[in-house]
């Protein structure tokens, strides 16, 4: 994965998906251990993988870290906190944000094709 | 070390044995017994990528995987099982159904002794789930037929509600091998393995208890 420098090579990946049926991965995660270490954290996280959608709009913003917005037929999907990407061997778009000890909190994938 | 006939070992994630059980493994490899470590996930939802990272999402469980085989072949581990259930979900399938796996695993490689996390006192979600799995599938065997079930526990209640455990092995003499699989994990030891390292070589104390003494708990049916 690649520090997202330039979002326009984001968002020109993101405009490729638009308008046909995607599987989405997305989650956000403190990590199971994170109440364990400190008890006073209160630890949330979501996930779900291989939702189907089909987005008329997608758009990459902010500033290191970005958001990526998503308005799907019926309604919205985001991520915040994006750091990195890169478009995978299987032409999937894989986003990530990684805190500054490169452990992962929040991914967000599109693909045209199931994820595994 | 009391001689075993066939000791299974049945945890959720890839770098579960290497910490707390790797030394006991490799004991049992030592004294011929057959090991079998049945690994239920790949480790999906692992979060460590490196800074920068050395990996993703997608192709982690595939570095993992590579790593539960190398780590195994550390310890000498000849039946190694990947089941292929997703990381943080073993809680969320049918309960019923996973014991029943559990059971025709425990009745294929009848073993003396099962190795698994204590429900309840194992932290992560997954570790609970397996752990109760296990538990479900052993209960329902007749008493007599039961193998023993040593338990790993380590939430921050475990010793205040289950006393201390009550079986320890000392596994220095196989110390090597426990840090070869630990090592063998680096995507999820390497971090904090160049600490351990240090450590060792000053033969930290606090860390040469907590490396040679593997802690389990003999798990008591109420039934
Ligand atoms: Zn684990």
């Amino acid at each position: 994965m690649e520090p997202i420098k330039d979002y326009r090579q984001v968002q020109e990946a993101i405009n490729a998906f638009a308008n046909q049926d995607v599987y989405i991965h997305l989650e956000t995660t403190n990590g199971a251990y994170a109440s364990h270490h400190d008890q006073t954290f209160f630890s949330a996280g979501a996930y779900i993988r291989n939702a189907l959608v089909r987005y008329e709009i997608g758009k990459i913003t902010g500033n290191d870290p970005y958001r990526v917005g998503l308005k799907i037929n019926l309604g919205w999907i985001y991520a915040e906190g994006l750091t990195h990407f890169e478009v995978d061997e299987q032409n999937r778009l894989l986003l990530a944000g990684h805190d500054n000890k490169g452990k992962l909190a929040v991914a967000l994938e599109i693909s045209a094709t199931p994820f595994e | 070390m009391e001689k075993e006939r066939h000791v299974l070992v049945v945890f959720p994630h890839p770098d579960d044995e290497a910490f707390g059980v790797s030394g006991t493994i490799a004991t049992h490899v030592q004294n011929g017994t057959p090991v079998t470590y049945a690994c239920l996930t790949l480790g999906e939802m692992g979060r460590n990528m490196g800074n920068p990272p050395f990996t993703n999402r997608e192709n982690l469980p595939k570095i993992r995987k590579e790593e539960l085989k190398a780590a195994a072949a550390a310890l000498g581990i000849q039946d190694l099982r990947m089941l292929g259930y997703r990381d943080k979900t073993v809680e969320f399938e049918d309960d019923a159904k996973l014991a029943k796996a559990m059971l025709s695993l425990i009745n294929e490689v009848n073993p003396s002794l099962i190795i698994t996390f204590y429900p309840g006192y194992s932290v992560h979600p997954d570790h609970d789930a397996t752990g109760a799995a296990v538990v479900r599938a052993v209960e329902s065997l007749p008493a007599a037929a039961r193998p023993k079930l040593h338990c790993v526990a380590f939430s921050n209640n475990c010793v205040e509600e289950l006393g201390e455990a009550d079986i320890v092995h000392n596994i220095s003499a196989v110390a090597e091998k426990k840090l070869a699989a630990i090592q063998a994990h680096r995507s999820q030891t390497e971090q904090m393995f160049g600490d351990v390292t240090e450590k060792l070589k000053n033969q930290d104390p606090q860390m040469m208890v907590w490396i040679n003494n593997e802690r389990f708990w003999t798990y008591k049916f109420d039934k």
